[in-house]
């Protein structure tokens, strides 16, 4: 198996499924063309995440992501929250294999999606569902894209693997 | 925990008879060179074409028309780039479907970066080709057709037999692959109308790393591997001795046996696909007759194909998922597309392969697995609750 034991008890045991009632902030990214789609909703009290759900589509990686996500930012004032990053969420994982790390920047992105979000609602701004915002949080020099195939390293929007030749998805 | 292996289209297990084949070998101090003029060396080469006479039996062909090779990925790259060079001067126009498998379709891409043209004939929703848009996509310039046999996905037999008589009457070599399919239906490489067929012996019930390439007399073909006269200098290099005679075993094994197993498999088949009746929205994918008795492909509505591989093994309960994961993306497989499946449900798929070892009682616990794990992964799936 591919996954650290830090990922699978994530995902066979799911921390913080499900959804909200009145949420005080959602974030969704990914779509389930690319095969992953998470949502997080967080409940704000004196500035800090107070409830935080996750539902998510996708493969083991994603999955455990969100739930240790969630985890993480239980708790967390919505500062120390934005400072979640996709590095610390696999690091606190165990480590993800390579062609899994964009699972990492989607659940550090949902976070961060749902925080800004809520900061949104305050200022009496509109949900903006149709929105794609993926890069939002900080993002740490070491987010990489690497082939599935051959695990070579990639620049960010290369459409074929610039090793093995074979065809990537582009980033939605 | 008692495994479950419901991924023969990977690999098939080693035949009991296959083992004491090989052993029996072993023992025998079976080192020789087949080429050395000696008596170890005859021996050795006694031994190599009592295989490749087996092989041949299991098609149909004749022994000399048999190539062993590193398997079934070889086989067909001998085949495709062996008769694009040798054709070279008459044309270098190729036609091929869009569901072939890896080695086929990054064979073409090759090739076209070398100059070729490539025509891939679309599939419908079973995943069949048309013979007649084969014959109309022919131009004088087409040197080969190549058109697998079954397909590794979904399991979908092809109309080979029609497109071999097209091929014969354009005079265009014609290539079929037959990986998945070789061993577990019959094959009669004259019935189908082919002048090259590749098979591998992992399929069913021999070793891996070993296959064998049909080549029909007279065809027009470069070898693949350049160097000594083995093979009759069609494939060059020391034979896989030990691959061979476990190849030979299982061919002759799978010759003897293949109506008992597929009726067995084909029994798992149906029994599997009346159980998956009762989970919402599953869809079966390939053509329901026309397909390999021992594959199930299915896509479950609203859930990663991933995510459900692993939760059965975790039972163990051994299967494959046809998805592939760039830069965090799952790429769906383009044979589900091809056929017109929705991206996301793609995702969503697993394979089940039946083997002659596997038993309705394991269908009954892999289905209770799945059904948890699919109720599971569904609870936390935001499209479900969005349907």
């Amino acid at each position: 198996m591919q996954y650290s034991e830090t990922v699978m008890e994530h995902f066979k045991n799911p921390k913080n499924v499900g959804k909200l009632e009145d949420p005080d902030g959602v974030g969704e990214v990914g779509n389930p063309v690319c095969g992953d789609m998470m949502t997080i909703a967080i409940k704000v009290k004196d500035d800090r995440i107070d409830d935080i759900k996750f539902e998510t589509y996708g493969c083991g990686a994603a999955i455990a992501v969100s739930s240790m996500v969630t985890e993480m930012a239980k708790g967390k004032t919505l500062e120390e929250a934005m400072k979640i990053t996709n590095d610390s969420v696999a690091q606190e994982l165990g480590g993800l294999p390579k062609n899994k790390l964009h699972c990492s920047n989607l659940g550090a992105d949902a976070l961060h999606k749902a925080i800004m979000n809520y900061y949104d609602r305050k200022e009496g701004k509109e949900d903006k569902e149709d929105k794609k915002v993926e890069f939002i949080g900080e993002r740490t020099k070491k987010s990489k894209c690497y082939c599935p195939y051959c695990d070579t390293e990639l620049p960010k929007q290369s459409p074929f693997c610039t090793k093995c030749g074979k065809p990537t998805i582009e980033h939605k | 925990m008692d495994m479950i292996y419901f991924d023969n289209i990977s690999a098939t297990q080693l035949h009991s008879k296959v083992k004491e084949a090989l052993i029996d070998y072993i023992q025998k101090d079976g080192f020789g060179n087949p080429l050395s003029q000696h008596r170890i060396g005859d021996s050795a080469s006694e031994a190599l074409e009592e295989a490749r006479t087996k092989v041949a039996g299991l098609i149909n062909a004749r022994a000399p028309e048999i190539v062993f090779t590193s398997g079934g990925t070889e086989s067909i790259n001998h085949a495709i780039k062996g008769v694009a060079f040798a054709r070279a001067k008459k044309g270098k126009h190729i036609i091929s479907t869009n569901i072939e498998h890896q080695s086929v379709a990054r064979t073409l891409r090759t090739l076209m970066r070398m100059g070729y043209q490539v025509t891939l004939i679309p599939v419908d929703k079973y995943g069949l080709v048309d013979p007649a848009a084969v014959e109309k996509a022919i131009t004088d310039q087409t040197i080969l057709i190549t058109v697998m046999h079954a397909n590794n996905e979904i399991g979908t037999v092809e109309p080979i037999a029609e497109i071999g008589r097209i091929a014969k009457a354009r005079n265009v070599i014609f290539h079929s692959d037959a990986v998945v399919s070789c061993g577990n239906i019959p094959i009669d490489v004259d019935e189908l109308g082919v002048d090259l067929l590749s098979i591998a012996a992992n399929q069913f019930y021999g070793p891996s790393g070993v296959g064998a390439l049909y080549i029909r007399t007279k065809t027009p073909i470069f070898p693949f591997v350049d160097g000594g006269t083995q093979e009759n200098g069609r494939r060059a290099g020391t034979p896989n001795m030990l691959g061979i005679i476990g190849m030979g075993k299982a061919a002759e094994l799978a010759h003897v046996e293949m109506p008992q197993r597929m009726e067995h498999v084909l029994r798992l088949r149906r029994y599997l696909i009346k159980r998956l009746g009762e989970i919402d929205e599953i869809t079966i994918n390939g053509h329901p007759e026309k397909c390999l008795p021992g594959l199930v492909s299915f896509s479950v509505a609203y859930i990663e194909g991933e995510s459900m591989m692993i939760m059965l093994d975790e039972e163990g309960i051994c299967v494959s998922t046809r998805s592939a994961c760039a830069s965090g993306s799952l790429r769906a497989s383009h044979v589900l597309i091809a056929i017109g499946t929705d991206y996301a449900l793609a995702q969503g798929t697993l394979v089940f392969a039946f083997g002659m070892d596997n038993t309705i009682e394991q269908i009954d616990r892999a289905v209770e697995v799945l059904k948890k794990s699919i109720a599971f992964l569904r609870n936390m799936s935001p499209l479900y609750k969005k349907k």
